[in-house]
């Protein structure tokens, strides 16, 4: 198994930049997600890992061995495709054995793989199965069979639960992060769905625009999102951002939104001109008094919790709260929000500004 | 706007029963949503009320008028449809005002512009009016074909999964204004969805659909708290009810009662039985265990910040469970 280095990764397509110089370390046996909206350069990076692109500059390092010129047979890696690319005319045992024997495998020995690989993924029974009649997931799982039965250093997916509807794609979900637990290979996997990410990843590169946003737990992004659009993409409802203008010091721990006095997190640099106060849905609460005041313009009920629709006099927000809590849609109610979980980005940038519940993540920027 | 009511419906296609013996009262006003998967019988309840399908028995009537007989045109009813279906050479202008423009409704010039702009007002695309309707985004697309079916004053509005092309943002906002769209109209509103976000945030009521059969209704807070069977327990809530044999945590289970069904909010940590962490799973907002407990898989939600890890053992007990029989159905 193995750790993958990415130094400077950068693609070119013409005059189209897909990957802007790239870095990050995926562990060995991670399973390390790659997070972004469409054409941020998410799949691109995992093309070049795998040897299907070749970087313009940059470099991959699997298990020290600099990769980013070899092609993608050398480098040990198996791929996984939105679509189930199985061939059709095989049964399942030749599709899952069919990497080995193109190596040139004896037979007993192939027999005998495929058959631990089917015991992993709960296929035994239909090994001897047409791929034609077989379910979704039955073709997901074949589909994976055939490349885990390499053994190779690496896994590369890209959205492999894309197609499948909401149901079904939780369960393979968790039918895959429990494959990746029993074997322990580093995976790479791409996706636009933050909940996805966040569920099954150890790790989250988000990429925005060719850039890497932020590279985390993802516990860690979602608590200290170093822009606002990493804030933003991840979070349902995402994070709330609040206008306002100010001059504020290095050191100060107090911002005021339309008269009212907040606490926040003990800025380390100063900033001024047009900011940004984010605050997480669940960390806003509704109170009687206070001298914040919004008015409730709808509420959603999700069973244990309700989301809040609120309008302030910095804009619209939304609260996530005890649907045991009665709202009226129309009242107008004061609001708290835990100072600890704040943060503050510049408007223009929309990066977030260094302070005592960053610092550790941000570093220096 | 008026009250609609189903009594006794069946409607069958070939061997397979879409619906079963449906009674649905859909009071004036109401935003009722009937939820279910895939082949439950969501979409033919609504043709039938339609009148695009026949009903092979029962009663479908609409403000107190029974409809069996009449065509669609004379039901009164607005349907939209999961895909936008929006005449590409006409302008924003041009397809809200084209229902009004039926010979049939003979509606004045002057009317139509108003309840046009009216509309347009309500679903904010004003400011779109005079774009073609291939020059909107696809938010845009599905509140214009929404509007087309509020620009006429209908009995009754029939939606088919309208948000379900859309992406998750949109998603979101549109539900919010469509909401608010039913409060300001005070219209009746029938809608279908496998989404369950959808219908427990917009509902009035829910009625759970499973394989042709109505088999709940109430406010989404009812069906959530109090469902009736494990199918409609497992209809919403996310991640899913536990449904486990009664008894595994040496609780006092009900006579009869084959299975507990335990909402993760509902697995209490701390004191009881012992249970294995699978996974901890950080969402952000809240942290889902993955248990292993006494041989089946529990999922319970934790503090963001916790410090379990995979791997330990933490004691688990059963808080506010419901029982159900070996039918599935819930034991009070």
């Amino acid at each position: 198994m193995a750790q993958i280095v990415i130094k400077n990764l950068k693609k070119q397509f013409g005059d189209f930049t897909a990957v802007r110089e790239s870095s990050f370390t995926i562990e060995d046996g991670e399973f390390f997600m790659l997070l972004g909206p469409s054409g941020c350069g998410k799949t691109t990076t995992l093309r070049m890992i795998a040897g299907l692109e070749l970087p313009t500059s940059g470099e991959i390092y699997l298990d020290g061995e600099e990769i980013s010129q070899k092609r993608p047979r050398e480098r040990d890696i198996a791929f996984v495709f939105q679509m189930f690319a199985l061939y059709p005319h095989m049964n399942v045992r030749k599709n899952i054995s069919y990497p080995l024997v193109s190596q040139g495998m004896p037979r007993a020995k192939i027999r005998e793989k495929v058959a631990e690989v089917a015991r992993i993924l709960g296929i035994e029974d239909i090994l001897d199965r047409p791929v034609g009649g077989l379910s979704g997931g039955d073709r997901q799982r074949v589909a994976l069979g055939r490349a885990i039965v390499r053994e190779p250093k690496a896994f590369m997916m890209d959205e492999p639960l894309g197609a499948l509807d909401a149901e079904f794609r939780e369960q393979m979900a968790e039918e895959l992060r429990a494959l990746h637990d029993r074997m322990g290979a580093t995976t790479v996997y791409v996706t636009h769905d933050q909940l996805e990410a966040m569920q099954m990843g150890d790790k989250i590169v988000v990429m925005n625009n060719a850039v890497v946003e932020q590279f985390g737990p993802p516990q860690e992004i979602y608590d200290k999102p170093a822009t606002v659009f990493v804030a933003d993409f991840i979070g349902s409802p995402p994070m709330n951002f609040l206008p306002f203008s100010g001059r504020l010091a290095a050191g100060a721990d107090r911002v005021a939104l339309n008269g009212a006095s907040f606490a926040v997190p003990v800025l380390r640099e100063g900033a001024q001109g047009d900011l940004l106060f984010g605050v997480r849905p669940e960390h806003i609460r509704l109170v009687d008094d206070g001298g914040y005041r919004a008015e409730v313009l709808a509420t959603e009920y999700l069973g244990t919790t309700q989301i809040v629709t609120l309008r302030s006099h910095n804009g619209d927000l939304k609260a996530r709260i005890s649907s045991d809590q009665p709202v009226r849609t129309g009242e107008t109610v004061g609001l708290s929000f835990n100072a600890r979980t704040i943060s503050l980005f510049e408007a223009a940038t929309g990066r977030a500004l260094r302070s005592e519940l960053n610092e550790g993540v941000l570093g220096d920027g | 706007m008026a009250e609609v009511v189903l009594a006794g419906v069946s409607k069958s296609f070939g061997q397979t029963q879409a619906i079963s013996d449906v009674d649905l009262t859909v009071p004036d006003g109401s935003f009722v949503v009937l939820l279910g998967p895939t082949g439950a019988g969501k979409t033919t309840t609504l043709r039938l009320i339609a009148g695009l399908e026949k009903a092979d028995a029962g009663d479908i009537s609409i403000g107190g008028r029974r409809v069996n007989r009449k065509t669609p045109a004379q039901r009164d009813v607005a349907m939209v449809f999961q895909q936008y279906s929006l005449y590409p050479h006409l302008s924003v202008r041009e397809n809200l005002a084209f229902p009004l423009k039926s010979p049939v409704l003979r509606t004045p010039a002057a009317d139509i512009a108003r309840k046009v702009a009216e509309v347009a007002e309500v679903l904010h695309i004003s400011h779109k009016l005079d774009n073609k309707s291939t020059e909107l985004s696809g938010g845009e697309m599905q509140r214009v074909s929404i509007g087309r079916a509020l620009v006429r004053d209908p009995a009754v509005y029939l939606m088919d999964e309208p948000l379900s092309s859309l992406d998750a943002k949109l998603r979101a906002d549109l539900r919010i204004e469509l909401k608010r769209i039913h409060a300001e109209m005070a219209a009746t509103l029938l809608y279908v969805t496998h989404d369950q976000i959808e219908a427990m945030t917009m509902a009035s009521h829910v009625g759970v659909l499973d394989h042709g059969r109505l088999v709940q209704f109430g406010t989404p807070r009812e069906v959530y708290e109090s469902p009736h069977t494990t199918y409609v327990a497992a209809r919403l809530g996310q991640p899913r009810i536990n449904l486990l044999p009664a008894g595994l945590f040496g609780e006092a289970a009900p006579p009869g009662a084959v299975q507990i069904g335990l909402r993760p909010e509902h697995v209490g940590i701390g004191d009881g039985k012992d249970a294995q962490i699978v996974r901890v799973e950080h969402l952000g907002d809240q942290t889902r265990l993955h248990l292993k407990f006494a041989g089946y898989d529990v999922v319970t939600l934790t503090d963001p910040h916790t410090s379990l890890e995979s791997g330990q053992s933490i004691a688990i007990a059963p808080k506010n469970p419901l029982f159900f029989d070996a039918d599935g159905l819930r034991i009070r």
